[in-house]
């Protein structure tokens, strides 16, 4: 008793995930919680949380609408579907294959009737005269047929793409595939972003999640440079990286420009662009500093919080700069730096400078010496965005099996023709496994050619 | 001449064919069905000229890119598509009446554009620079312009299935006589999904393989990526409907119509309300 309850349970349990209902069912559902993940911002910024309500924040994050395609419900339907056209194909594609491995080579009565194509032919001849000209006529003008004998007559059976019948099935195998692909992309690969400054380098990435991860090697930004069109319009973001491996620039992946829409890969690892700015780091700063009692200018160049060593002792130090200094000096231009001035043995110094075009008033601080300021380059760093998915793959094979089986279940069919050679003439029947007036036209072709034949 | 008169021109010969196609609904002569159909081949071929011509006159700009770029130009093709998959059911099978129902989409499409969209040929923004806007662009739309047809071809269904249990004798309603029959119907609503399905298969897989190329990512629930995943299941469930008992005929022609509604949103309504990844196509 129990035993049979327990088949009847896991019988039930078996044709519940093998219903197409079950199918129709979970397509619509995804479809519809699919749009909650479109409406609500999905990792969302401070800004679009200030705009919900207290109760709502709660309800989403329990319900984890803030990341709901990878939310535990989400993933689950997405579990069930794959369960469910795994039974499916389990339960369908025996007997399917039995169709394409085991044709029926016998047109009997019975199997006749089941037929919409059949034909009668009266034709001249005997029994093996017809049956040679029946081979021959179908080897030329549909397939090479397949010869039985039985009860005196002779059953001829040929067939095209019996195999497009499986296309389906090779349909919910892509589907597996590319699932399997992104498992493979969730567990082994990363997403992370990168700023590079322009001449710096970077040996870690920090992903999404904020995890650094060691790339193994380095990446120096060599320079950023970001062009426009006449209208205003960005027209190019470029980077041109340097791989290093242990200090030392590799062969071949020196100075490579990447855009966007063309990345560079090194050992499996992609650096796309994706952003930019100006950076803090690494701006050089051109002064000129002269002894007021003569003597040739010296040039010197500083980075940010850099101490220079001044000629006579002195120390010098530029706090920040612009190349600009109308927004901030009434009625001057050009460059200015802020720098900390200290004298030999004395207290720092802070004060202004500007360029040449202003000497008189360059030369009311620095002892002396007289400091212009030159200018400085700006430094750009590229932001990066790195990736590594070693399931990319399995993705794409998905990807074009399932191309491959929507082809062969739509725009191929399984046509089938059978042939009864007795002693009075041929019948001829024929099926197809779509497009039944495609074939019937196809069917009538054969006839009409046989009895001018 | 510029390609912007061949587009007015597409327009009126779109709404003259469309008045043709009702017409021969009301008059139920053949001859003026096949008048409809070649009005909508003759506007058919004066848009391609004219997308043509775009495409030249954006080189003769020095920007040189195909005509796909923003929404005016996305719009225009699709109504392009539309035409072209009208075109082939129509030279295939011959049901005239089906005009009616599927070339107000094209003629609101480029009436839509001519009329109220921004026509300024641009040079292409560094996201878009790469042949994969061209595949792209051309599999997802020519999907969207079957299911165009479909959801038209779906919306006689439920005409003619309304009529048939109301009236009885619907087949003296006039209008109706010129409708394919309700088997027919159904039929030809499942080939045109048939084509559309395939190809929009084709234009997620080619977004996500740029996605991959340019991103690094080949999927991040932008939501394009979602609602055309969302488009995608709907038709999935059609096509499953097709084999269920109970799911044939008037289910599946509203599951066809909710495809296009949801089609619809994932093409316009994503870019208009939704922010993201695909914010050129404003």
């Amino acid at each position: 008793m129990t035993t049979t309850n327990k088949r009847g349970f896991a019988q039930e349990v078996w044709d519940f995930f093998c219903s197409l209902k079950l199918s129709i069912f979970l397509l619509i559902g995804l479809a519809l919680v699919s749009i909650i993940g479109t409406v609500i911002q999905q990792g969302p910024q401070r800004e679009y949380l200030a705009t919900l309500s207290e109760t709502k924040i709660r309800l989403y994050s329990a319900l984890g609408f803030f990341d709901m395609y990878h939310s535990w419900w989400f993933i689950l339907l997405l579990y069930l579907l794959t369960l469910n056209l795994i039974c499916c194909s389990i339960k369908r594609l025996p007997r399917v294959w039995k169709v394409v491995s085991e044709p029926v080579l016998v047109m009997d009565d019975n199997f006749e009737k089941s037929l919409t194509n059949v034909k009668d032919l009266k034709l001249k001849g005997s029994k093996e005269e017809l049956k040679e000209r029946m081979a021959s006529f179908l080897r030329a003008e549909f397939a090479a047929p397949v010869i039985t004998e039985q009860n005196g007559e002779y059953h001829l059976f040929a067939q095209k793409s019996p195999w497009c019948r499986l296309g389906v099935y090779v349909v919910h195998l892509s589907i597996i595939i590319i699932f399997i692909g992104a498992l493979i992309g969730s567990f082994f690969g990363y997403k992370a972003y990168t700023n590079i400054p322009e001449g710096s380098s970077v040996g870690q990435v920090q992903t999404q999640s904020g995890k650094m991860i060691n790339l193994g090697f380095d990446v120096r930004c060599e320079k950023f440079s970001v062009a426009f069109y006449d209208t205003g319009t960005p027209k190019e973001f470029k980077s041109v990286l340097t791989v290093l491996e242990n200090g030392q620039p590799v062969a071949g992946y020196q100075n490579i420009p990447i855009v966007v829409n063309d990345p560079l890969t090194y050992k499996g690892i992609t650096f796309y662009q994706s952003s930019y700015g100006q950076s803090d780091e690494g701006v050089l700063y051109h002064l000129t500093v002269r002894d007021r009692k003569g003597g040739a200018p010296l040039k010197l160049n500083a980075r940010q919080g850099e101490r220079l060593a001044l000629p006579g002792g002195a120390f010098l130090s530029v706090m920040e700069a612009t190349m600009d200094v109308r927004p901030f000096m009434r009625g001057f231009d050009g460059p200015g730096a802020q720098v900390e001035f200290t004298p030999a043995g004395a207290n720092p110094q802070p004060f202004v400078i500007l360029s040449d075009k202003y000497e008189s008033f360059n030369a009311q601080h620095g002892g002396d010496l007289l400091i212009t300021f030159d200018g400085m380059d700006q430094k750009f760093f590229t932001g990066l965005q790195v990736a590594k998915d070693p399931g990319v793959w399995v993705v794409w094979l998905g990807c074009f099996l399932m191309v491959v089986g929507i082809c062969m279940a739509f725009f191929m069919s399984h046509k089938r023709v059978w042939a009864r050679v007795t002693g009075s003439g041929v019948t001829l029947g024929g099926s197809a496994s779509k497009n039944p007036a495609g074939f019937e036209l196809c069917f009538d072709d054969l006839v009409e050619k046989l009895n001018k034949a | 001449m510029s390609s912007s008169m061949l587009f007015n021109v597409t327009m009126v010969t779109y709404m003259v064919s469309t008045c043709i196609f009702f017409a021969f609904l009301a008059s139920r002569s053949k001859a003026v069905g096949v008048a409809g159909s070649y009005a909508a081949l003759f506007g058919f071929l004066v848009q391609t000229a004219a997308i043509g011509m775009r495409w030249k006159e954006s080189y003769d700009q020095g920007h040189g890119h195909a005509p796909l770029s923003n929404l005016f130009e996305s719009v225009v093709f699709f109504s392009w598509t539309i035409v072209l998959i009208f075109l082939l059911i129509d030279f295939k099978y011959k049901y005239r009446a089906i005009g009616f129902f599927v070339m107000p989409f094209a003629l609101f499409g480029m009436a839509w554009a001519q009329l109220s969209l921004d026509s300024n040929i641009e040079p292409l923004v560094p996201a878009l620079q790469s042949n994969w806007l061209t595949y792209h662009v051309i599999t997802c739309f020519l999907g969207y312009a079957a299911f165009a047809v479909a959801c038209g071809i779906s919306i006689m269904y439920l005409i003619r299935e309304q009529m048939e249990q109301g009236g009885g004798n619907a087949q003296a309603g006039g209008l109706l006589s010129m409708f394919p029959s309700i088997k027919i119907l159904d039929d030809l609503n499942y080939k045109s999904i048939m084509i559309g399905f395939p190809l929009l298969s084709l234009g997620i897989i080619t977004g996500a393989a740029w996605a991959n190329y340019a991103w690094g990512t080949y999927w991040s629930w932008d939501p394009k990526e979602t609602w055309s995943l969302i488009v995608w299941f709907v038709y999935a469930a059609f096509l499953h409907a097709r084999i269920t008992r109970g799911w044939v005929g008037r289910r599946a022609a509203i599951l066809s119509i909710v495809g296009f509604a949801a089609t619809i949103f994932c093409y316009l309504g994503v870019n208009l309300f939704l922010s993201g990844l695909h914010s050129y196509g404003k």
